[in-house]
């Protein structure tokens, strides 16, 4: 029995796996005014253009909003930190992951990185891959206190 | 048509926001509008057109159900549904049809049917595929929410107000809690409200977390209700009774707006910029500032959500929005009474009467008819509701003065 990695696929088409320095997350650029965007676009919400081009996410950035989900739909594991991580000017969806989800452990300007792991397995074997931040710096201090600007 | 430009509320009325088990949606959305009606000294035979709101049963026609039980007279019936901006919405909607003069006499109503709801948006997650095949606009091989952030209203809006903190400094869940406080001291005199129960701040804080810093009294409560309002321009209103033209309330401003493009507004719903720009519209068509404002009804729909508004409204400097609750000018005894009639965290949040719900509240105090709870002399008010998606309604309201001396 042979031991191959398993098939493996992102659990959204913007989540690359094999960048050239690893997993990162793309958007679609507006070639006129530079919005970014994560879905498939028919044209920019800003400009109304309609070409775009493929760029990468920096994999790293500082939490600017997040919440700590306790009471959630069926079947969605609870608790979970849903957040909005600043990825040097860009905004990206995702939730805090790799750390206790309490206000202890997540901060706003807190600096994380992206993280990637197996969200499940289908019947063919292939693995769908999920992604998240986890803290990149000096453990997070306390709770919803902002950060003076 | 100069003189058609003022824009009146001839009549309002508000049902009791809460759990109504014996009515269905009609009920409600009859005792609302048979309530503005009367109010009004009006019929349904003198309205020209009916705006009738819903969000939840929005594909039936609620309108037309309407009028099968207080007249069917034939006039044009726009159902109108836009989040939770729906019931302002609908006034708007008749006020337009007033204004251009295709009514003389326009009726709107909200009404919504939601106790018992739950939490709104956020689906169930089923049991992923067995073959993974990426699907909608992200292809997602699975199910996103909860594993890429959170689509529940209490999450989205608690990161809304994070987002502020970060932005600004300040914040905490004690600060966020201690709004929800305000609002649930306010609701103490107000008895439509749905719940009319103070609160201690360690109550708050230790009641059950929804999403954090988010706690259940901080989350507006899903509950029946409707509004209805009637309106007509001010020369209708010069040709009638004096007791009419001193109970009108003049509407110095109605404005919709939608969310412009900003940097992340696809990611997290920015909620800010399209209330900054109803309020700076909403304040030049009515030529009154903040500081004309005697009171506030603003969309409380998550504690989270109210620090923002204070800013997106203009009530405060930019960015001191913190500073501002903590001066104490929000409670109702303050400089800048918000949310007296208990918000939507105690009144409740029946979607599409909510935005109607608002306007009657600030009516009640223009007119002087709010008994314990009137904010004494109050003149000039604004009402503010924001549905995701999103869609921001702003109505400023002045007090009569009309047939005032005898």
């Amino acid at each position: 029995m042979t031991t191959a990695a398993p098939a493996r696929i992102p659990l959204v088409d913007y989540l690359v796996l094999d960048g050239p320095d690893g997993p990162h997350l793309a958007a679609h650029e507006c070639v006129t005014c530079a919005a970014r965007f994560f879905d498939r676009r028919n044209a920019c919400g800003n400009c109304g253009g309609n070409a775009f081009q493929q760029v990468a996410i920096a994999p790293h950035g500082v939490v600017k909003a997040f919440t700590i989900v306790a009471f959630a739909a069926p079947g969605i594991p609870v608790p979970f930190v849903a957040a909005v991580v600043d990825c040097d000017g860009t905004s990206v969806r995702a939730n805090v992951i790799n750390t206790e989800p309490d206000p202890d452990h997540v901060s706003l300007g807190m600096p994380v990185r992206l993280a990637t792991y197996v969200v499940g397995t289908d019947d063919d074997g292939t693995e769908a891959i999920g992604f998240g931040f986890e803290p990149a710096g000096s453990a997070a201090t306390n709770t919803a206190e902002g950060t003076p600007t | 048509m100069s003189a058609s430009d003022d824009l009146w509320i001839l009549g309002i009325h508000m049902t009791k926001f809460g759990k109504h088990t014996d009515l269905d949606l009609v009920d409600l959305a009859a005792e609302a509008a048979l309530g503005a009606l009367a109010d009004g000294g009006v019929t349904i035979h003198d309205m020209g057109v009916l705006a009738a709101g819903n969000l939840m049963q929005a594909n039936a026609p609620n309108g037309q159900m309407l009028q099968k039980q207080i007249g069917q007279t034939g006039i044009p019936v726009y159902n109108v549904s836009n989040a939770c901006a729906t019931g302002a919405t609908a006034l708007r909607t008749a006020i337009m049809a007033v204004k251009c003069g295709e009514a003389k006499f326009g009726l709107a109503v909200g009404v919504e049917k939601l106790a018992g709801a739950g939490l709104l948006a956020g689906g169930s997650r089923k049991s992923d595929t067995n073959v993974y095949t990426p699907k909608g606009r992200y292809g997602a091989v699975a199910s996103v929410d909860g594993r890429i952030g959170t689509d529940i209203m209490p999450g989205v809006f608690a990161q809304i107000g994070m987002e502020y903190g970060h932005k600004y400094g300040g914040t905490s869940f004690e600060l966020f809690a201690k709004i929800s406080e305000k609002n649930h001291a306010h609701s103490v005199l107000n008895p439509l409200a749905a719940y009319q129960k103070r609160f201690t701040l360690d109550e708050i804080m230790n009641d059950m977390m929804i999403a954090y810093p988010n706690t259940r009294p901080m989350c507006s409560a899903n509950t029946d209700g409707a509004a209805a309002a009637v309106v007509c321009t001010g020369d209708t209103l010069r040709t009638l009774s004096l007791e009419q033209q001193r109970r009108a309330v003049k509407v110095s401003a109605s404005i919709l707006t939608s969310d412009p493009y900003d940097e992340g507004c696809q990611v997290l719903p920015n909620v800010n910029s399209l209330t900054r720009n109803a309020a700076t519209q909403a304040y030049e068509q009515a030529g009154v500032g903040p500081a004309d404002l005697d009171l506030v009804e603003l969309h409380d729909c998550f504690a989270t959500a109210e620090l923002v508004h204070y800013d997106n409204l203009m009530l405060c400097e930019q960015g001191g929005a913190v500073d501002f609750f903590h001066s104490g000018a929000t409670w109702r005894d303050g400089s800048m009474p918000v949310n007296v009639s208990g918000g939507l965290q105690s009144k409740g949040h029946p979607i599409a009467a909510t935005g109607i719900a608002n306007v009657w509240e600030v009516a009640h105090h223009l007119r002087g008819e709010a008994g314990p709870r009137q904010i004494e002399g109050a003149k000039v008010g604004l009402a503010h509701v924001i549905g995701l998606g999103s869609a921001c309604g702003v109505h400023i309201l002045e007090r009569s003065g009309l047939a005032t001396a005898a």
